[in-house]
């Protein structure tokens, strides 16, 4: 399954390595690991994400089947966490197969400007102060544009 | 037909999906929105920014003019903050 929707942790290094492990014609594999961040002036103690897993499940199905042909990978998969989230835990793993390099990196890259703007899910942070919901950033819009300019 | 609202959408109206049956003027998600307001107070204040709210037809995100007659689920919903 290319997209996978959970709350429970998943290992970073074990996805990766079953991820590789069917790799005919690969000479290059990327994968980023997204993690609950928590600035010391601003601790965040809870990371909620809300989701709506129908839409997800197919927003990123689509966005996976999109990258696979635009930068030639092998294949591409998703792993996004949702629920109560700690500091420093995995939220989500973009894992990129490509022929090269370039594919692998750019496909990634795609794949998470993809999940920041467009897959259905919001973040919402519990500190000392209290609860708020973490506000979309333009520079997110920015990012994911950019693969839509023609250059 | 079923709306589903999500993050601080639907802690401002206090719930999470409802059961509704629009008028046939209501053509597009736009009409919907404002049709949502003009039947409460909470859902006015909170959709007072419609260009804050996305939108989507069962499993395709769509812009504020797409027809909603042949959605079977509409889901309303602040900007995403996945990744």
């Amino acid at each position: 399954m290319a997209v996978r929707l959970q709350t429970a942790p998943f290992d970073p290094g074990a996805e990766t390595n079953t991820f590789l492990e069917a790799n005919a014609g690969a000479g290059a594999a990327v994968t980023f690991t997204g993690l609950v961040r928590s600035e010391p002036g601003d601790p965040v103690a809870t990371l909620t994400l809300e989701v709506y897993p129908e839409l997800a499940e197919a927003q990123i199905g689509r966005a996976i089947a999109d990258a696979v042909v635009r930068f030639g990978l092998i294949k591409a998969a998703v792993i996004h966490r949702y629920g109560p989230l700690h500091p420093g835990e995995p939220i989500v793993q973009v894992m990129t197969l490509a022929p090269h390099r370039h594919a692998a990196f750019e496909g990634a890259e795609f794949l998470m400007d993809f999940l920041k703007t467009d897959a259905p899910f919001w973040k919402k942070e519990a500190t000392s102060e209290g609860e708020r919901w973490v506000e979309a950033k333009a520079e997110d819009d920015d990012a994911r544009e950019r693969w839509n300019r023609n250059d | 037909m079923k709306i589903k609202y999500f993050a601080w959408l639907r802690e401002r109206l206090n719930r999470g999906e409802e059961e509704v049956s629009p008028p046939p003027e209501v053509v597009t998600v736009a009409d919907l929105i404002q049709w949502l307001r003009s039947r409460d107070e909470a859902a006015d204040l909170a959709m007072q920014k419609p260009q804050l709210i996305k939108a989507a037809l069962d499993t395709e995100i769509v812009p504020h003019t797409a027809a909603i007659a042949n959605a079977r689920v509409i889901a309303l919903f602040p900007p995403m903050t996945g990744g």
